[in-house]
Parts: structure tokens; sequence; C-alpha cells
């Protein structure tokens, strides 16, 4: 009833198991009984007036992601949702409903996702979304967004609040809604593409990019180097390290540590001037390519990241042991904003958060690609899911992607100076690339015609399943520990919107 | 007490001492060099992602390049991306480099509003705008506000409130569904104000342009006072520019 696939593998489109929608939807509900599974992407495409919906679940112990797809018309057809069976379902069926006009009976929270340009029903807008409302003459609302206090990107928070205590957070997002999905489309060459990439999130430049160069790879039938390998791994687990440290910065300043928040600061700088030495580009833009590597890795560039990471562990080892110490922060980190396991399995989080709510889910570990087949990465799992828990994995991942880094540079693949050449996109099929970002899972699918021309490009970034995760942390906390918990979760704006 | 000392003293030195004369490290795509060798001009056109380049003679307009650096590391001995990370300037124009000419990009006294001195040169307090940015020229925006940068010693910082402000650093190719927020927040800014667009997605749309999300009325309705190149901007690049800006005169 599916094909089972490995991640980054290509199939033919038509392998692909077509279901009527009730096995369809029987069929991914029960294999959603097994723990290990989750749902990685579902979508929709639609051609000659037929919704195509595939639907892809990943199983985290066998390190299978198996496909399965179903055709139905939309229209005035009424359907059953499998979010009424599984609450992890809710953001992609909002997404098809918001698409495509699909309607569903039973679907407890029918929400626009992002009111992209080309939506179903342009009659809803974005200055109109129907928040959910309690009419009670002892609570208040509270409204922040969609423009917030710091440099930061845009989205509407509606609090429903008991005196300072939080009821409800709904989030309302959509505005960083830059059409990226259809750009890939339109955008025929290559290296527009692969921009798009670098541009779906600035803050995972490394993760998303591998992602579209794994899928684009696959695609062709190409097997990269070992040195490829190397560097898009080598990336994104200095991408990992920059942002967390970052983010513990970030946590510092929201609790008014003035300390921690200068020193977890300047700490990031010399990992994200690495980058500027190795590729010109203190984000990483511009470094990972399609089949070529325009930035070598060489043992001078390997020396100088041993003598940063040396300088940089000891400073930040001093900062983190005085800051775990302090009574005054653990008593803001501990107990807020937590996420239950049990809630964290319900609505499918990924990523850190499912890692600080006890859900060991890392792509990493489960799908690995590149060189996580030979790290033998162990995610690091926390079980309180406090503000506490994922600080904690940040430290730990901080400590755990330099020893990989320390590992992987005492052997620098040689430079394969062979003039490398891809051949054309294979026609009439489906890829997935699964990628472990420091935020967490990124999903791409594409699709390719009969010609071997792009005709649909998917991604999911971590955050469209871990924004919800936010708005239940946040219940029954003072309205005051909202930023902490929301610097906590991290999430993208612009990898929900695209 | 000790231990916080301690931590002090081995951070050392870490701000940069003088912002407008420090070399950055390693690699920098900054202004570009354009030699008079002949090469394939359609091809080094063709490789552009962004179409920044242009022939006759061959032009690189750095408000719509992504410095993906693609035709430097393709046609070396035409197009060079040099250290210089003095980007800034109030000029549109300012910012497409011919073929043969390297001068450096300066901010024209004489187009700067007579205001801007006047009020900003000791301190200018600006509201950011993301609309539609990917968090890149965020993350270097507020890179310039940490220890290393420190651009609060020239009284330069960003607030939460518009009503605080006197100017807008806008971010982002500015997306339709940000559009009415955008001119909102900017209405709310007492007079004289400035506008600043950061990043080439602000400044031309750059690699999402022909995108049917985006709506980019508010740059054209508007003068803009200076326009900060770069994907994204460096933290050197954006204090550089707005500290020319803003000079005593």
């Amino acid at each position: 009833m599916t094909i089972s696939i490995k991640n980054n593998q290509t199939i033919p489109i038509q392998s692909i198991p077509v279901l009527k929608y009730e096995d369809f939807l029987s069929v991914n509900l029960s294999l959603l009984q097994d723990a290990s599974s989750h749902c990685v992407n579902y979508y929709g495409l639609f051609e000659a007036g037929i919704i195509k919906l595939i639907c892809c679940i990943a199983n985290d112990s066998d390190h299978t992601v198996l496909i399965s797809s179903s055709e139905i018309i939309g229209g005035e057809n009424i359907y059953p949702s499998f979010t009424a069976q599984h609450f992890s379902f809710h953001i992609f069926e909002r997404e098809l409903h918001e698409n495509f006009g699909i309607r569903y009976n039973d679907h407890p929270w029918l929400k626009p996702v992002r009111y992209p340009y080309d939506h179903a029903n342009q009659e809803s807008l974005i200055s109109n979304y129907p928040f959910y409302q309690i009419h009670s003459e002892e609570l208040h609302e509270v409204g922040v967004g969609p423009i917030h206090a710091g440099i930061i990107e845009p989205g509407h928070f509606r609090f429903i609040c008991s005196g300072e205590q939080i009821i409800h957070l709904e989030i309302q997002l959509g505005y960083q809604h830059r059409g990226i999905e259809q750009l890939f489309i339109h955008k025929k060459k290559l290296l527009q593409r692969i921009s798009l990439a670098e541009s779906i999130a600035g803050d995972s430049v490394a993760g998303h990019t591998t992602a579209f160069i794994n899928l684009w790879e696959s695609l062709c039938n190409y097997h990269p180097s070992e040195e490829l390998q190397f560097s898009r791994t080598l990336a994104m687990e200095l991408e990992r390290i920059a942002i967390h440290t970052g983010d513990l910065s970030g946590i510092c300043t929201d609790i008014a540590y003035q300390l921690g928040s200068a020193v977890f600061g300047r700490l990031r700088t010399p990992i994200i001037n690495f980058f500027q030495s190795w590729c010109g580009n203190r984000l990483a833009k511009g470094l990972l390519r399609v089949v070529k590597n325009n930035y070598y890795f060489n043992e001078k560039l390997g020396l100088e990241l041993e003598n940063i990471l040396d300088s940089f562990e000891s400073d930040y080892i001093e900062m983190w042991n005085k800051f775990h110490e302090l009574p005054s922060i653990l008593a803001r980190l501990e107990k807020t904003g937590v996420l239950t396991t049990e809630a964290a399995a319900s609505i499918g989080v990924v990523g850190m958060i499912a890692k600080a709510s006890g859900i060991k889910r890392d792509i990493r570990n489960s799908h690995p690609h590149d060189y996580y087949t030979q790290l033998k990465h162990e995610p690091v799992i926390k079980h309180h899911g406090d503000v506490y828990s994922r600080t904690q994995i940040r430290n730990e991942e901080i400590r755990q992607s330099i020893s990989y880094i320390r590992n992987m540079i005492q052997t620098i693949p040689i430079r394969n100076n062979a003039e490398e050449s891809i051949g054309p996109l294979q026609k009439n099929s489906f890829t997935l690339s699964l990628a472990e970002g420091w935020r967490g899972e990124i999903c791409h699918c594409a699709v390719t015609d009969d010609n071997g021309e792009l005709i649909h490009y998917k991604i999911k970034d971590p955050s469209m399943h871990n924004w919800l995760g936010l708005a239940l942390a946040v219940r029954n906390n003072e309205i005051s520990d909202f930023p902490i918990c929301n610097k906590s979760f991290n999430l993208s704006y612009c990898g929900h919107d695209l | 007490m000790l231990d916080n000392i301690k931590i002090l003293i081995h951070q050392g030195k870490q701000y940069i001492p003088d912002i407008t004369k420090v070399e950055v490290p390693g690699i920098f795509k900054g202004r570009p060099e354009i030699s008079a060798e002949k090469v394939d001009i359609v091809a080094l056109i063709d490789l552009c992602p962004t179409n920044a380049i242009t022939a006759d003679p061959v032009r690189l307009d750095i408000g719509k390049c992504t410095f993906c650096g693609e035709c430097a590391l393709s046609f070396p001995g035409k197009i060079k991306f040099t250290k210089d990370y003095k980007l800034a300037t109030n000029q549109r124009s300012s910012l497409i480099i011919s073929e043969g000419e390297n001068t450096n990009i300066n901010v024209d006294p004489d187009q700067i509003r007579k205001e801007i001195s006047k009020y900003f040169s000791g301190s200018l307090k600006l509201r950011q705008i993301s609309a539609g940015g990917d968090n890149s020229n965020e993350l270097e925006l507020n890179a310039c506000g940490n220890v290393n940068f420190d651009m609060g010693r020239f009284g330069i910082e960003f607030v939460a409130s518009p009503r605080h402000a006197d100017g807008i650093v806008i971010t982002g190719p500015i997306s339709e569904n940000m559009a009415e927020a955008l001119q909102i927040c900017y209405e709310a800014i007492p007079q004289p104000k400035i506008i600043i667009l950061a990043g080439t997605d602000a400044i031309s749309s750059g690699i999402f342009s022909e995108s049917r999300a985006l709506n980019r009325n508010f740059i054209n309705q508007h003068t803009i006072d200076l326009f900060v190149p770069g994907n994204p901007v460096h933290p050197l690049t954006f204090i550089n520019g707005v500290l020319e800006l803003i000079r005593k005169r």
C-alpha cells in the first residue's frame, strides 16, 4: 500500500501507490501506531483538475520513509480529515485547505496557515484572521506584532490572559510569505535555485542548502565525493554551534543576565567569522554547491578551525559553568514553558523541541546522509520539556558538534580535481531529502515531468511542526515569561511562511 | 564575584577599536572591480542568478547582486571582489559598478537632507522592520550592537517603538503580507525620519524578483536615504554607511 524509500532516494512517480482516499487515510494513520514513525511531509500537487496528495511517513527505527498517494477532486466534496485521529497532521491539512480549498468535515482547527498569494479563498485576508475568542469579563486579550520589539521577523501573537496568566495563545503567521516554492519552478537556472535554497531561512543556510543539494544530486543520479559530503556535514555542524551559542546569548538577554548575554554573544563571532574565512560569507551563503566545491577545506583551514575551537571551548565552558550554577537563572528556566512528552508526541514536534520533551527524533541518527553515516550520532535527550531542557540541549549539542568537528578535521578528504559534470534530471521522478538542521528536521520533496523538468518543489521547515508546540508550552505561564519561552523555541517565521 | 571578574578577564578586549579602518578576516566579497579583459560576455551575463550583470560596458549592480561570487570564480581575470566593505551609498546609481572603474563607493554629501546631520549626528535611533527578510540580515543587524562591533558607542541604536525612532531599516524583499504593517510603522515615526534599505533583498528584491508575493510600492513611493548592499549586510558595511550618512558636515 506504500513504497518504502531511503533518505535521498529517487523513485519513478508511477511507483508511488495511488490509493482510494479512505484507504490512504487508514493506511497512513495505522503507520503512526508505531511510536517510531511520524509524518515528515504531507502535501498536494494540482494537475489537470486533480489534486494529488502525497504522504511521507518516516520510520526512525528501520531508517525508511513510506510514501503513498491519493487523487481527489476537491471542489464541493467533503473529506474526513487525518487530523481528527492524529493531531500531527493539523498543519498539513490546514495548508491543503488553504491552497486547494479542500473541505474537511471533522478538522478541529481549520485555520489559515500563511495566506499565500495564490490561496484558494481570496476573500480570506491576513488582516482578518479568525482568532479563537473566549467571552468573559474576567479575561483580557493581548495582541503582539506583527512587528516585534527587537530585530526579529514578523508574526502576530494573540494571548488570552487571566490576570498575568496565559490561558491561550494563538500564533498567526504568513507575513513573511515570499512564494519561494513557486520560484523554484519559475527560475530555471541551477544557480538561481541554489540561491533560493540559501534564502529559505538565512539562519539555516547549511541545513536547507544541504537538503536541496542532496535532493538535486539524487535526481541527477550523482553520488557526491567524500570531499563534498565532508564540507556539507562540517558546515551543518558549524552552523549548529553558531546558532545555539547565539541562542544562549538570547536566553541570557531575556532574563537580563548581562554577562552571559555578552559572552555567549561574542563567542558566536569567531565561529561565523570562520565561515567567512572559508567562503567569504559569515552565514555560509555561497559555500555549498551541487557537484562542485568552490571552497576546498584544506589543512590550513583545518588548523585555523582547531585553534578557534580550542579558545572557544575554554571560554564557553567557563561561562556555561557559571551560568548553570546561578539559582536566579535556574529559577527562571526550570519548569517554565513546559511541553509535555504527550503533547509533543501528539502534535508531532521535531528537532531540539522533540528532544527536550523526551522524544528521540534526529535525522542524523535515524536517516543519516553525507558524513553522518560515519559519525554514529546519538541524540541528546532531555525529559522535562521546559526552557531549561531546551537550554541544556543546546549546551550539549554544542559540545557534541565540537567533538564531531575535531574528529572530522583529523582526516580531511583529498581534493577531487577532476571536472565533474552532472546529467539531466531523471524524468517522471520523485525525491525526498531529509536533513537535521540545528532547528530540526528539514524535508524537501521534488517531482519532475516527462521532459525531466522540475514541476513541483515542496519545502518543510521544522518550524511547521513546532510553532504549535510554543503555543501549548506557554499555557498557564506568566505572560512575562513569553519572551524566554519564545527564545528557547527560536522558530523560523520565513521558514514557515516560505 | 571573583568568578565573574575571571570570566571578564578571559574575554580580553573584544571590541574593534577603529571601525572605519579595521581589515576583515579571511575572504570577503566586498566592492567588486571589473577589468577591461575580453571575455565571453554572453556567458558572463547568463551566469548571474539575479541579472545583476549587463553589457556595453560590463556593469555589475551590487544592489541586485547576491554576492554568490560565481562570476569571479568563473571569470577571475574579469571580476574580482575586493575586501572593501564600504558599500553603502545614498544614490542607487552608485551601486552600479562599471568596467575599469575602481573608485570607492561614497555617500554623496550634496544629496543628504540638511536635517539629517543637524538632528541625528550625535544620536540615531532606528526601528528595524523585516518584511520577508530571511533572518540573515536581521542576525547581522543584531550583531552591529554586540560587544565586537558596538554600534552603541556612536549613539546609534535599534529601539522597540517607532515613536522613539528617527527612522526605519527595512530588510527583505517586502512581502505583500507585510506591506500594510510597514506603512503603519513608518507613519508612526515622528518627523524628520530616514529610510535605510539593508541587504540586496530590500534594495532590489534580489533572488525574489518576479515573485508574485511581493509588494514594493513603499519603496517606489519614498525617497531612500541609504542603500546598504550585502547578502546579508556585513556589520562593518552597515555601521560605516550610517556613520557617513549622519556625520556632522
